[in-house]
Order: structure tokens, then C-alpha cells, then sequence
């Protein structure tokens, strides 16, 4: 991400250990974060002295919440839920919909990188990633 | 034809047995191994146990020698990976979709499956036609709901009861397609009368719809 100091809108899908992560830091520099997720009791995982954001209860695979989170007006939407159909769904839904001009996600099957790539959305498989970078350490 | 269906349940035991029954070969992929082991027994196809969002059980199940695929698991985001995975790693050109959410009918399509179709659509469109009119028996909209397919039975009150099909002014969107008397078919030309208990089969244009039940129904409406 290029830290010029403009203020972006971002719609962080799942606030598990790394939805939540990523939605602290950056509304601690100051943009402007929305983070989705179905169980209320994951926004305990956001911190209240980092995290000034938005929290929406509900399914983000159901159209009306993402409007609900203006998915219109995103500059950026980050997919980080634990089902990787999940954020690829949303993925291309943000994408190619509602043309949110930066849009990544998170798997964890390497198996789908082939796809990924034919329906060309950025993503970070976190086994690959993890596997290349424990192999350098070796 | 060769057919993929991936999902379980009843539902899709009485398609594969509906598309047999038509001399389609069909595979099912199921996550459940009680329910491949149920289903292998009461069908002649072939059964593969996996996760059918999964690349390599989708090759398994000799998905680049199908013709079509039906994804009808109960998860949304499952039956898009599903049929994406089938049209772009393995050409099967037609993929088909069951949606919870019928926003979603939409939205598939517009990502490039070939149908995307949804339950709660379907009843209750059915429900809404069939508590507001009694005498239409079935309704069902084609095309992605661009177009309704209507059963209704002619009742002796009706406006159009014993006229010949040319003295009716039905609006340029609707067809009288198709007439069941005495359990015949009958493809109908203009001379041909309607009777009372008539079944006839009616194709319309969502937007006229309800201008044309009502020219065939009249004030029973």
C-alpha cells in the first residue's frame, strides 16, 4: 500500500485474527474501515484504541449487507474470512459489480490460485506464502 | 449429455434419477461419504466423495469430458467456485447455479454463469399468483423470469369461454401456446374454441401479465 496521506474507504470482510489485525492498523492511519462479519462476538477481537471504524453484524455473501456497507464507495475491499469461496465470491462481486478500484483477498487452498488468476483478483495464499518463507529460514 | 451435479440431499437424488430416466449419463460429486454410499446404491451413475470446489475432485470426476454442471450445495459462494472452476479449468460451457439469496441470480449471470436460479424466487412467485387468482394452476417464469409461463384452467365465467382464439384481443406479448382437453394436446390455431375446462398454457411477458390474465379471466379477477 503506498502511504500517501489521503484517507481511503475500506470494507475489510471477516474479523478473524487477521480481518481484525488488518482493520486496527489501518484505521489507526487514519482511513476510514468497515469490518463485516456474521458473529458479533468477533468484533471483540477489534481494539478500542486503535480501531475508530464501523462494525456491521451480518452475512457480507448476502448483497444487501454489503450495500449496507456502501460497497459503491470503497476505494478498497480486503476479503479475510476463513472460506476461501467466501472471499473469492465477494472478491469478484466487488470487482466486477461494483468496480472498487482495489480489491484483495485471502486464501488458504493453493489449489484455487489457478482460478484466482483466470478471474484475475489480487490474493495472498497464506500456505504458499508461509511454506516459500519457512523453506528460506531453513 | 454428460452431467456434473454436485450437492446432496433428495433433491438432487430425484434430478439424477429424472436425467437418467432421459438417458443423461450424470456423475454426482457429495462431501458426505453415508450419503455417496446412499446415493451409489440407488443410482447407476457414478458417485465421487469430495469437496466439489476442489480443482482435483472436480478432475476426478471427469469434469473436462461434461457438457454441463449443476451446482446445488447449499452455500451461495461454493456453487459460484464451482461452476468457475468447471467453465474455465475444464470448458464445460453450460453451468447452472442454485442461489439462497435471489439477489444473487443476478449477480452470477452477470460473472458469467450460464443460470443462476433461486427457490425462494420461484415459490414465491408461485405463491403470490396462485393466493391471487385460483384458477391458474401453474406459473413458472423461464429466461431468467424475462418470461412467465402460465397453466390456467377457462371456467364458464370467463369473457373468452367459447370464443375462437382469433376473436380474442390478446396484447401483442401473450400466446396461447398449447390447449389440454381430455388430457390431449392441442397446438391451437385462430379457429380453434376455447371450452370450459380447458387447460391452457399461456406465455406472457412479466410486464403484461396481468393484463392478459385479466382479458382471459374478465371481472372473475
Amino acid at each position: 500500500m503506498e502511504t500517501n496521506q489521503k484517507s481511503l474507504y475500506i470494507i475489510i470482510i471477516g474479523c478473524g485474527r487477521l480481518g481484525s489485525l488488518l482493520a486496527n492498523m489501518l484505521s489507526k492511519e487514519g482511513h476510514s474501515t468497515v469490518i463485516i462479519d456474521n458473529n458479533i462476538h468477533s468484533f471483540d477481537a477489534l481494539n478500542s484504541t486503535e480501531f475508530s471504524g464501523f462494525q456491521i453484524e451480518g452475512d457480507a455473501t448476502e448483497l444487501s449487507v454489503l450495500k449496507e456497507a456502501k460497497i459503491d464507495k470503497a476505494d478498497i475491499l480486503i476479503g479475510a474470512t476463513h472460506d476461501d469461496n467466501i472471499n473469492i465470491m465477494i472478491g469478484q462481486i466487488a470487482k466486477r459489480v461494483f468496480t472498487v478500484p482495489n480489491v484483495l483477498i485471502r486464501i488458504l487452498d493453493q489449489n484455487k490460485e489457478p482460478l484466482l488468476q483466470k478471474i484475475d483478483i489480487k490474493y495472498v495464499c497464506t500456505t504458499t506464502e508461509i511454506a516459500s518463507k519457512i523453506i528460506e529460514l531453513i | 449429455m454428460n452431467i456434473i451435479i454436485v450437492g446432496g440431499g433428495k433433491f438432487v437424488y430425484f434430478v439424477a434419477k429424472n436425467f437418467q430416466s432421459k438417458g443423461h449419463q450424470v456423475t454426482i460429486i457429495n462431501k458426505s461419504l453415508d450419503e455417496c454410499t446412499w446415493l451409489s446404491r440407488k443410482l447407476k451413475g457414478i458417485v465421487v466423495h469430495g469437496d466439489g470446489t476442489d480443482p482435483v475432485i472436480l478432475k476426478d470426476a471427469k469434469a473436462s469430458q461434461m457438457d454441463a454442471i449443476l451446482a446445488v450445495t447449499p452455500h451461495d459462494q461454493d456453487n459460484l467456485i464451482i461452476c468457475q472452476i468447471a467453465q474455465l479449468n475444464f470448458q464445460i460451457s453450460k453451468t447452472l447455479a442454485y442461489v439462497n439469496d435471489p439477489d444473487n441470480e443476478e449477480i452470477f449471470r452477470k460473472l458469467g454463469i450460464t443460470a443462476a436460479f433461486s427457490t425462494t424466487h420461484m415459490i414465491s412467485n408461485v405463491i403470490e399468483q396462485r393466493t391471487a387468482y385460483d384458477d391458474i394452476v401453474g406459473l413458472s417464469s423461464v429466461a431468467g423470469g424475462k418470461v412467465n409461463v402460465t397453466e390456467l384452467i377457462i371456467s364458464k365465467d370467463f369473457p373468452v369461454c367459447d370464443k375462437r382464439l382469433d376473436e380474442i384481443q390478446l396484447s401483442d406479448n401473450g400466446l396461447i401456446a398449447c390447449i389440454i382437453r381430455d388430457d390431449k394436446q392441442i397446438i391451437p390455431h385462430g379457429t380453434t374454441i376455447l371450452k370450459e375446462g380447458d387447460n391452457i398454457i399461456l406465455i406472457s411477458l412479466p410486464e403484461n401479465h396481468g393484463e392478459i390474465i385479466k382479458t382471459l379471466m374478465g371481472d372473475s379477477v
